[in-house]
C-alpha cells in the first residue's frame, strides 16, 4: 500500500530558509542553517537524522517552542497565510495544539503527572472552543477510544501514572488530535517504546493520517519507522538537509554520501550477519565549531578540493526536481561510487564482506 | 538457509564445561504493605524458572520487551540481585548464594556495561580515576594504574592521551568506549552488556558493535548481550534466548530464531520490526499482536502469553508448555509452534530446560507446518 505524496496542490505548511542558533558560554551553536521544507495535507514528510542534527530544533521552531533569550532566527515559516516564527505569542497559542499540534518523544515526561487524563484533554478542548464541559468530556472519550484506549469512559479519569508508557503515549496522541489539527508534528513518537507496541502506535497514526488528513511531520532516527510509514524524507545533517527525496529515491537512489552511510550502517533485522558492520567513520561534528563548507566532508571518503564550498540543495538528476541533494560529485559519479546491491548501501566502495545469499 | 548445526546448543565448550550454568532460576520482588509490620501481600515474578548455560567465548543474545525480566536475570547473574531460588553456576562453582568474600575474586572475571553511557560514568571522576578503578581495589599496584589504563584506551579506540579528561568532554559513542574499557581492565571472561548500544545513534551503534566483535575475538570474552532490538542482536549472537513475562519462550541458534522462528511471540516480535526497506516492508507478512504484557505480579495461567497470543486454544490456557527440544537443538515452549515439520514434531523431546511447573505434553504431530522444510 504505497501512498504518494498527494501533490494536489498548496503546500499547508511551508518553512523556508530557517535559521536558528542559539549562543551559548561555549560559543554560538547554528543548530539550524537554511532548512526548507513544504508539507502537503494528508503526507507523512520524514525528518531523519543523527543526534544533533537539528532535526527537533526544526519542528520546535516551528511550534514557536525554542524562543529564548539566547536563541536567533532567521527565514519563515508559514502556515495558512500565518508567519509563524515572528508571530505573537497570543497568536501562537490559538495556533498551536488546535492547527498544528505535536507529539513528544516521551510518554513519561509529557503528561501533567496530577491531571486525571481526561482533564487533560478537556482543558485542551476547552482553550479553543467554547463547548460545554460535558460535551467535551464526551469528546475526550471519543478521542481515547479511537486511539484505542480500552474502557475509555471509565479510564478518562486515571492519572498518567496509571497508563503503561505504549498507553500513555495513546494519550499523547488522542491530546494532539483533540482539536482536528491539520497539521501533526511527531517527535519520535515511537522511540520510547516496545516493538510490538510500536507496530500498533504506527498503525494507529496511519489511520488516523487517512481519515482526517492531516499532514504529518515525522522526526526520527529509526529508518525502520521511516520506510513504514513515511511518503517524503528530508535528511539532515549538522543543521542542515543534506538530501531530499520521496521514500524510494532516498531508499533506492540515495544520492548523498551520508544517506549512503546512513542506509549502510543500520542493523537489519531481514539479513543475515554481515562479517562487520559498515559503520561511517568519525563522529558528527560540534554543531559550535562545524568543518567549513559540507560538514560531512571530514567523514566521506570521498572528499575532494570543492567540497570546502558548499553546495546548494538542488536537484542533479534529470526529469526529477523534487529529488535533491547538497553534494558536489555529478550523478555519474556517485553511481559508480556507491555501492548498491539489492537492499544493501555503503559508504566506501569497498566489499562488505561474504554473507551468502 | 542452511545453519551448520554446529555443536548443539548446551554442548560444553572445547576447554570444559559452560562458564555460566543457570538452573531453574527464579528471583521474585515482594510487595509489602502493612502498618508497623510489613506483610508481603504479592510478588512481582520477575525472572519465574529459567534455566541457560553459556559457553565460553559464545555470545548469548537475550531479548525481550520491557519488563520481560532480562535486565533482572542479568543482574542476578552478576550476583547483583539474590536469587529467589535454582542455581547459579559461575565455571562450575555454586555462587547462588555465596557471599561477599567468596565473590570476590569472581568478581574480576564478570564485568558488566551498561545502557546508558551518560549515567554510568561518574561525571566527577576523571577518565583514568574512571577506569582505574576496578584495577586498584584488585591490587594494581598504584605506578602501574597508568599505564595500564593508556593501554586500554588504546585497545577501544580512543587516544590515550585523553587519560585525564572528564566523561563530559567525550561523545555518547565514546562514553561507552570508556564503559567497555573499565569493564575490560581487569581481563574478564564474562562481560554482560545490558543494551550497550541502544543510546547511541546508528552510525555509531556500528562502530561499537564491530569493536566489542574484534574485542572478543582478541580476548575470548564471553558476552551475554541484553537488548530489546533484535536488530542488533542477530549481528552479534551466537545463540539468541527470548524471553516473555520472566519465562524462556524460545532459545535458539542465532540465525534460525529469524530464519525459523517458532513460537508466536518470537514471530509476532520479529513481525513488529519495521524493515528499513520500503518494498520489503510493504510486501511482507505481519501480524500486529493487540494488548500490552500482563502484568507480572498475577500472571496468566498456562502459557503466559496465551491472552495476546493468535493461535492460543483452551490448552494454552491450562497447561504450561514445556520447553520442546527440537532434533537441531533449536528450544521453544509452545503447544502449537510454527515452522516445524512432522519429523522435527516426531523428534522433539521435553528439554530438561523446561520450568518445572511445565507439563509434559509435547505439540502433537497435527501442529506440522507442512511448507516448513527441515532445512
Amino acid at each position: 500500500m504505497s501512498v504518494g505524496p498527494a501533490p494536489s496542490g498548496d503546500p499547508i505548511l511551508t518553512v523556508e530558509e530557517l535559521h536558528v542558533s542559539f549562543a551559548t558560554e561555549e560559543g554560538v551553536v547554528q543548530a539550524v542553517d537554511g532548512v526548507s521544507l513544504e508539507l502537503q495535507p494528508g503526507e507523512v514528510l520524514a525528518v531523519v537524522g543523527e543526534s544533533g542534527s537539528g532535526k527537533s530544533v526544526t519542528a520546535m521552531t516551528v511550534m514557536g517552542l525554542t524562543r529564548s533569550p539566547n536563541a536567533r532566527f532567521e527565514g519563515t515559516a508559514h502556515y495558512k497565510g500565518t508567519e509563524l516564527i515572528d508571530a505573537p505569542e497570543d497568536q501562537l497559542r490559538q495556533i498551536r495544539g488546535a492547527e498544528i499540534a505535536m507529539i513528544f518523544q516521551d510518554p513519561m515526561t509529557s503528561l501533567n503527572p496530577v491531571m486525571k487524563i481526561g482533564d487533560q484533554i478537556v482543558e485542551q478542548i476547552q482553550e479553543h472552543e467554547a463547548l460545554p464541559d460535558q460535551q467535551a468530556r464526551e469528546r475526550a472519550i471519543e478521542l481515547l477510544e479511537k486511539v484505542g484506549i480500552p474502557r475509555a469512559r471509565e479510564r478518562i479519569d486515571n492519572y498518567p501514572f496509571e497508563f503503561s508508557g505504549g498507553m500513555r503515549q495513546r494519550v499523547m496522541i488522542a491530546l494532539a488530535l483533540s482539536c482536528n489539527p491539520s497539521v501533526l508534528i511527531a517527535d519520535e513518537p515511537t522511540t520510547a517504546l516496545d516493538v510490538t507496541i510500536q507496530a500498533q502506535i504506527l498503525l494507529r497514526m496511519r489511520e488516523l493520517r487517512d481519515e482526517t488528513g492531516a499532514g504529518i511531520i515525522l522526526v526520527t532516527h529509526d529508518l525502520g519507522v521511516v520506510a513504514d510509514i513515511a511518503d517524503r524524507i528530508a535528511v539532515m545533517y549538522a543543521g542542515r538537509i543534506v538530501e531530499h527525496g520521496t521514500l524510494d529515491e532516498i531508499f533506492y537512489d540515495p544520492q548523498h554520501p551520508y544517506t549512503w552511510g546512513l542506509l549502510g550502517s543500520i542493523a537489519r533485522v531481514d539479513r543475515p550477519r554481515p562479517e562487520r558492520l559498515p559503520a561511517i567513520a568519525g563522529l558528527p561534528p560540534s554543531l559550535s565549531d562545524r568543518p567549513s563548507g559540507c560538514h560531512f566532508r571530514p567523514r566521506c571518503p570521498h572528499e575532494f578540493a570543492k567540497c570546502v564550498e558548499v553546495p546548494p540543495l538542488e536537484a542533479r538528476l534529470e526529469g526529477n526536481p523534487e529529488h535533491r541533494d547538497r553534494c558536489w560529485l555529478t550523478p555519474e559519479q556517485k553511481k559508480q561510487l556507491r555501492e548498491v546491491r539489492p537492499g544493501e548501501i555503503g559508504l566506501a566502495a569497498k566489499s562488505t564482506g561474504a554473507d551468502a545469499a | 538457509m542452511s545453519v551448520e548445526p554446529q555443536a548443539t546448543e548446551a554442548a560444553p565448550s572445547e576447554n570444559g564445561g559452560p562458564l555460566v550454568d543457570i538452573e531453574h532460576l527464579k528471583v521474585f520482588f515482594p510487595i509489602k504493605q502493612g502498618f508497623i509490620v510489613d506483610r508481603e501481600v504479592a510478588r512481582v515474578h520477575a525472572v519465574n524458572d529459567v534455566t541457560l548455560s553459556i559457553s565460553e567465548g559464545e555470545t548469548v543474545g537475550l531479548v525481550g520487551e520491557s519488563g520481560c525480566g532480562k535486565t533482572t536475570m542479568s543482574r542476578a547473574i552478576m550476583r547483583l540481585i539474590d536469587a529467589t531460588d535454582g542455581h547459579l553456576r559461575f565455571h562450575g562453582e555454586d555462587i547462588t548464594s555465596a557471599g561477599r568474600k567468596q565473590l570476590e575474586p569472581l568478581r574480576r572475571e564478570m564485568q558488566m556495561v551498561f545502557q546508558d553511557p551518560f549515567a554510568s560514568l561518574n561525571p566527577r571522576k576523571r577518565v583514568v580515576q574512571i577506569i582505574g578503578q576496578p584495577l586498584r581495589l584488585h591490587g594494581t599496584p598504584r605506578d602501574k594504574v597508568e599505564d595500564r589504563v593508556r593501554e586500554l584506551l588504546t585497545l577501544v579506540g580512543l587516544a590515550p592521551e585523553h587519560l585525564n579528561r572528564y566523561p563530559h568532554e567525550f561523545s555518547g559513542g565514546q562514553r561507552q568506549r570508556i564503559g567497555v574499557a573499565r569493564a575490560l581492565a581487569l581481563e574478564p571472561r564474562l562481560i554482560v552488556l545490558d543494551e550497550p548500544v541502544s543510546a547511541l545513534d546508528v552510525s555509531v551503534q556500528a562502530q561499537i558493535i564491530n569493536l566489542l566483535d574484534d574485542l572478543q575475538d582478541e580476548f575470548r570474552l564471553t558476552y551475554m548481550f541484553v537488548a530489546h532490538d533484535l536488530s542488533v542482536v542477530r549481528h552479534v549472537s551466537d545463540r539468541i534466548a527470548v524471553m516473555y513475562l520472566g519465562k524462556l519462550m524460545e532459545l535458539s541458534p542465532s540465525e534460525e530464531l529469524y530464519t525459523k522462528p517458532i513460537h508466536p511471540y518470537t514471530f509476532a516480535l520479529l513481525s513488529a520490526i519495521p524493515i528499513p526497506d520500503p518494498e520489503e516492508n510493504r510486501s511482507r507478512e505481519r501480524i500486529v499482536v493487540s494488548g500490552e504484557p500482563p502484568n507480572p505480579i498475577d500472571p496468566p495461567s498456562g502459557c503466559v502469553f496465551h491472552p495476546r497470543c493468535p493461535r492460543a486454544t483452551g490448552i494454552c490456557r491450562e497447561v504450561e508448555p514445556p520447553l520442546a527440544r527440537y532434533p537441531n537443538g533449536h528450544l521453544a515452549a509452545c503447544h502449537h509452534p510454527l515452522n516445524v515439520s512432522a519429523e522435527e514434531i516426531k523428534g522433539a523431546v521435553k528439554d530438561p530446560a523446561s520450568p518445572l511447573s511445565a507439563g509434559d505434553e509435547l505439540p502433537s504431530a497435527s501442529e506440522a507446518d507442512s511448507s516448513a522444510s527441515s532445512a
